[in-house]
């Protein structure tokens, strides 16, 4: 199938999809609205919200709250599922001692913390980051723990044979093996990070997506709901595109096949 | 440590490796083994599969200990690693997540060569396993006899004293392993050193050495033979095979390996029975 006719019938998709829906929510069928406007809204209104919020200029600062929140809990996230990981993968005996802990803190659904994170840390940016954060970490360190495990035998059997010391083991083995497998979640390590942000901004806060769409609920203004569930996922799938990018320039040595780990 | 005035670059002296499997069974891979590698003298070791070959190997590389015997490196027992030795493995043994200059170029960085000289001398060495224009690769984008080629070049390009290969051309077909087998002559002529292959393909191996020592089907192997190879050098892969004298070794060492060849067969089959 070419590129073009692809493209169309996905744009098809849409087309009736949004079609379908403003006709079920404004034209009487069989004497009645099957989708009553006041659950449902209409593409129309939804759309014209999108369009105020972002001719008002009112939409920027959410974002830019979400985003830094998002950054903040992928890169301390991050930081500290690789030296943790790292650390776990290198001292088996560290990894022994904390495994049932590590297992119990990643059994709990993260939700049940936002409360606590807002009694410590507040309202503002920090109770979103830490809640962010506890979702990073475990996808990284579990991956960077995988990736220094899995070296293979026989790559390290060479390394030592070329001359290498623990330490330059560590450097030129070890370490790139965990980058890898981290570098391969990092979809997911990203997408969790926006997970913590919105879902902690919707338990309680001044500012953000999460909290645009909480408050639009609270008044039943469902146009809005669905236009900050819009504004958020298209938000999401450029963050995902620029995950993307990086990913090609750090994982060129990676076949094809081997991505898609994490 | 060692110059020439030292002849014995390998000696094994009764050898045994063994390993613990399942509690307190012990499995004796190879048994009682007496080896000596000359300085400069080429050293095929045959064997059916699994008859511990590789553990030999190993043993002289020092990442087996042996349970009993003595292993020398150029007369001083060996303890630890084999600094001396280079080892070209069979599996994949390159950096993944380095290009094949980077990956040339490790084995002169970690002993803290310059970075650019090692890249420098790393070009060089591609170059004459006839990578040049493949520096950037990463192993992935390589063929499996480029891959090989690249692991060579690793393995030399430190100038070890002696150089250990596990089946190094196993994986790559016919036409690959003959133009491999030149190209390891090659480099070999050039500065002799003492090497140790081992294959389970005789041919290959009276094609290559200068002597070829066989191994009995294991466990407990023991080294069951020992030839010398007096074909004339430089030689030819493809054509000293159509020598009469490559003819009349064959033949002889054939009738010694083919009733361990058959003995492996059938252990491998009925330990896979019993499994």
């Amino acid at each position: 199938m070419s590129r073009l006719t692809l493209l169309s019938l996905q744009l098809l998709v849409a087309v009736v999809a949004l079609a379908m829906w403003h006709v079920l929510t404004t034209v009487p069928l069989f004497g009645r609205i099957l989708l009553p406007p006041f659950f449902f809204s209409n593409p129309i209104d939804v759309f014209s919200q999108v369009y105020k919020w972002f001719s008002s200029g009112v939409i920027w600062k959410h974002l830019i709250i979400t985003l830094w929140e998002s950054v903040l809990a992928f890169v301390i996230g991050s930081v500290g599922g690789v030296l943790v990981g790292f650390w776990f993968a290198r001292k088996p005996l560290v990894a022994a001692v904390f495994d049932p802990y590590v297992k119990m803190i990643n059994a709990l659904p993260r939700v049940v913390l936002a409360p606590i994170f807002a009694l410590w840390l507040g309202l503002g940016i920090w109770s979103k980051v830490a809640l962010g954060v506890t979702l990073v970490f475990f996808i990284v360190f579990f991956n960077v723990y995988q990736g220094v495990k899995e070296v293979s035998n026989t790559v390290l059997d060479n390394g030592r044979m070329l001359g290498m010391n623990e330490r330059q083991l560590t450097r030129h083995v070890y370490w790139p093996s965990a980058l890898s497998w981290m570098f391969s979640s990092l979809h997911t390590a990203v997408g969790f990070a926006v997970v913590g942000a919105v879902v902690g901004e919707y338990l309680g806060s001044a500012a953000g997506l999460g909290y645009l769409i909480q408050q639009a609920e609270g008044v039943f203004d469902v146009a809005a709901v669905f236009a900050g569930m819009f504004v958020l996922s298209v938000f999401v799938i450029l963050i995902d595109m620029g995950v993307t990018v990086v990913e090609r320039r750090l994982l060129v040595w990676r076949p094809a096949a081997a991505e898609g780990r994490g | 440590m060692a110059d020439t005035a030292q002849p014995t670059a390998v000696a094994l002296d009764d050898a045994t490796v063994a390993f613990r499997v399942a509690g307190d069974r012990v499995y004796t891979a190879v048994e009682r083994a007496n080896l000596n590698v000359a300085h400069g003298e080429f050293v095929a070791i045959v064997g059916p599969t699994g008859c511990g070959k590789s553990t030999l190997l190993n043993v002289a590389a020092g990442l087996l200990k042996p349970a009993a015997g003595s292993v020398k490196i150029f007369g001083q027992p060996l303890a630890g690693l084999n600094r001396d030795a280079g080892y070209l493995f069979q599996a994949d043994a390159l950096f993944p997540w380095k290009t094949a200059l980077d990956n040339v170029a490790i084995g002169l960085e970690i002993k803290g060569a310059p970075r650019q000289q090692a890249l420098q001398r790393a070009q060089g060495w591609l170059t004459s396993v006839g990578l040049g224009a493949f520096a950037n690769r990463y192993p992935h984008m390589l063929s499996g006899g480029q891959r090989k080629r690249v692991g060579l070049a690793q393995v030399l390009i430190r100038d070890p004293k002696i150089l250990l290969m596990d089946e190094p051309f196993g994986p790559l077909d016919a036409q690959t392993r003959q133009i491999m087998g030149n190209l390891l002559l090659e480099l070999w002529n050039a500065d002799r050193k003492a090497v140790l292959f081992v294959t389970h393909d005789l041919e290959e191996a009276i094609a290559l050495a200068d002597r070829v020592v066989i191994m009995s089907a294991g466990p407990s192997a023991r080294i069951i033979g020992d030839w010398r190879v007096t074909l004339p050098r430089p030689r030819d892969i493809s054509e000293v095979r159509m020598e009469k004298q490559f003819h009349e070794l064959h033949r002889e060492i054939w009738s010694v390996l083919k009733d361990e060849v058959m003995k492996g067969y059938v252990q491998s089959t009925q330990a896979a029975e019993a499994s």
